[in-house]
């Protein structure tokens, strides 16, 4: 009754092409934003920001980078952790190294690094496919993973191997609260959600979606599988680089090789897949769900055990949190493998008729 | 010289140990076109559950023979395997037949999760032992040849032994009896297979059994020597490059290709890696793999990949 468009007549086909056409959709998201920028902030505590929401949007950010590559391109990447470190790593150095060196350019140089990095990775994309190139990648998990503790320049010839960066400030403020921290966080992924979202609505974002349907009859229609595949793999590697960093400075502040390791790069994929292989919805869908999932666990398993008089110790805790997780992704492919968007397409389906289907 | 074949020899014989880890692998995506994923977690719980039952039965039961205590414990582990491998088609992969390959995948990974924090439950998260009888001494060859001879790990020779005896039995069993046939069936065309009566659901559990098996052989080499604890599900990453060279559907692809990335890797590392400052053998294998992907795309031994419109 409600969430209908009937009356919403388009005159245009800019009206008709436009992100989110149905008026409905456009005041949600309106309100969502105004609640993400303006009453998060208020009315959060430092607990939420710091522990939930940061990590939420910096996840999100890198599911979105990994959603373009693998659900948009079908080019299935175990590397991503890698992308990750390699940005916040070329960040860290970028600030390290030169003097007075501004925040953004640093936190866009790391994208642009894990750019160079991932196409070159990319590169066997062309080659080999499926299984066999999800192993390739791994490659670059495994390498980057042993720059970062071996080659000393790149953690600027640290003794204890792990890396920290100083105060934070973007044109003369300073990020300091986990209030700011948040801010600056979600004003990053607002402007990549919107970046992403229309890249795929665009020309490019078509030719990835035919690679990944059928790579040969693309090439047979005129598509360039090189371009493609390798376009995917830059913006994709570009804004996991991004987000990579973001984690590095804002998140953590000090980190360690382990930090990107290859649980990062299943957790990630975990999260496109959940949340939803090509939706740029589904990436922040599939976040919140892995971010929030051990949260409550943690919180809920022992509550639990108290109840039924038993006590569970943190090392049984963390074990039954691996087996949930796992059984939950198992039980989440079995009845959904589209994902939570393909839910949440189908509740908006339902709400259209509700409370009168025919 | 004698220090080059010593170190060859070490390769060999570690990636004997691969090859054992990567038949797993191989075995499963020949029959059900599954990438497993799970197969190392699969090493872990199986290591587990032998090393607990050889300390829990001989408590139990009360006796004290340590050769008892083993072979029950394998028979109880070769139990809990095949208990898994039928949960695993009935609850998982009976549910997920004709998704895309990515799926599986996944599920895998979540049986990856599940197993891991399973066995921990189950069966404690210390570091356990498991006790064979494997000889620990390591003892000198080629005497003859050269000076001081070839240092040889007596424990690794064995290792290699019975990985080798294993993937003949392996052989055997594929090639010569009916349900091998069954299985090399069901690989080639599910549909097929299915037409002619071969029931798949049994196929699979077969499949998954047989390399739950091979997983606690794995496991009880692998454990004997590093110790039971959760590294050892980190051993199939290992075995991730060795299939992917040897081809996924190869099973001698798998020994050859875990000969050569054994080998490589000890000879990269002590030959090439002080130029890189060492601990290049995480990635040697991988990149190894790259490069050769590059040429033949479907690994050393794999089926030609045939695209058609």
């Amino acid at each position: 009754m409600i969430y209908r468009e009937n009356g919403q007549f388009k005159t245009s086909y800019r009206a008709d092409q436009q992100i989110l056409p149905i008026r409905q959709d456009r005041w949600t998201m309106g309100l969502l934003l105004v609640v993400a920028f303006i009453a998060v902030p208020l009315l959060a505590d430092e607990y939420l920001l710091r522990a939930v929401l940061i990590p939420f949007l910096i996840l999100a950010l890198a599911a979105l980078g990994l959603n373009i590559l693998v659900g948009y391109c079908g080019q299935i990447s175990l590397g991503t952790g890698a992308f990750m470190a390699v940005g916040a790593y070329a960040a860290y150095n970028l600030q390290v190294r030169i003097e007075g060196m501004p925040l953004l350019v640093a936190l866009l140089g790391g994208g642009l690094c894990a750019t160079v990095v991932g196409v070159l990775f990319g590169i066997p994309s062309l080659r080999i496919k499926g299984l066999y190139l999800a192993v390739a990648t791994l490659a670059a998990q495994f390498f980057v993973d042993w720059a970062a503790l071996r080659l000393k320049w790149v953690t600027n010839d640290s003794t204890s191997g792990s890396v920290s960066v100083a105060a934070l400030d973007v044109f003369g403020l300073a990020i300091e609260t986990p209030a700011q921290k948040y801010l600056f966080c979600l004003a990053f992924v607002a402007i990549f959600a919107l970046l992403a979202k229309n890249l795929v609505r665009g020309h490019i974002g078509r030719e990835w979606m035919a690679i990944r349907d059928m790579d040969v009859a693309a090439a047979v229609i005129g598509i360039r599988p090189v371009y493609a595949k390798l376009t995917a793999f830059a913006v994709s590697s570009f804004i996991v680089g991004v987000a990579g960093a973001l984690w590095a400075f804002v998140y953590l502040g000090s980190w360690e090789p382990a930090a990107f390791n290859i649980d990062r790069s299943f957790q990630l994929l975990f999260m496109v897949i959940i949340g939803g292989l090509g939706s740029i919805m589904g990436s922040f869908f599939g976040a919140a769900f892995i971010v929030l999932l051990p949260i409550v666990l943690d919180q809920l398993l022992p509550a639990i055990g108290n109840l039924v008089g038993l006590q569970f110790d943190t090392a049984l805790v963390s074990h039954v949190v691996f087996m949930i997780f796992g059984a939950l992704i198992v039980f989440f492919l079995i009845v959904e493998p589209h994902g939570i968007a393909r839910l949440w397409s189908t509740a908006k389906e339902k709400l259209r008729l509700w409370p009168f289907p025919h | 010289m004698g220090f080059f074949l010593e170190t060859f020899l070490g390769g060999l014989m570690a990636g004997m140990l691969y090859s054992l880890i990567a038949l797993g692998f191989v075995l499963i995506f020949k029959a059900s076109g599954v990438f497993n994923f799970a197969q190392g977690a699969m090493v872990l719980f199986a290591a587990l559950a032998m090393a607990r039952f050889a300390e829990w039965f001989p408590a139990l039961l009360g006796f004290e023979s340590k050769l008892l205590a083993n072979v029950l414990a394998f028979i109880g582990a070769t139990a809990v395997m095949i208990a898994v491998a039928w949960a695993i088609e009935r609850w998982v992969l009976g549910k997920l037949v004709n998704q895309e390959g990515i799926t599986l995948l996944m599920a895998t990974l979540g049986i990856t999760y599940f197993l891991d924090g399973f066995g921990q439950t189950l069966f404690g998260s210390a570091i356990y032992t498991i006790d064979v009888g494997m000889p620990k001494d390591p003892i000198f060859v080629f005497d003859s040849v050269f000076e001081g001879g070839v240092l040889v790990n007596k424990e690794d020779l064995y290792a290699a032994l019975i990985a080798a005896l294993l993937v003949v039995l392996l052989s055997l069993f594929f090639q010569k009896t009916s349900t091998g046939r069954a299985l090399r069936a069901v690989a080639d065309d599910h549909q097929a297979a299915q037409s002619i009566g071969i029931p798949l659901s049994r196929i699979w559990v077969i499949v998954w059994s047989v390399a739950g098996i091979v997983a606690l052989v794995a496991g009880i080499i692998w454990g004997s020597k590093l110790g039971v604890q959760f590294s050892l599900s980190l051993v199939a990453l290992k075995a991730l490059p060795v299939v992917i060279l040897g081809g996924l559907t190869s099973v001698p692809g798998a020994i050859i290709g875990g000969l050569i990335i054994g080998v490589g890797e000890k000879l990269s590392e002590v030959y090439i890696g002080p130029m890189f400052g060492g601990g290049i053998e995480i990635w040697f294998a991988y990149v190894l793999v790259l490069f050769v992907l590059l040429i033949r795309p479907q690994g050393l031994f794999g089926e030609k990949i045939i695209d058609r419109v």
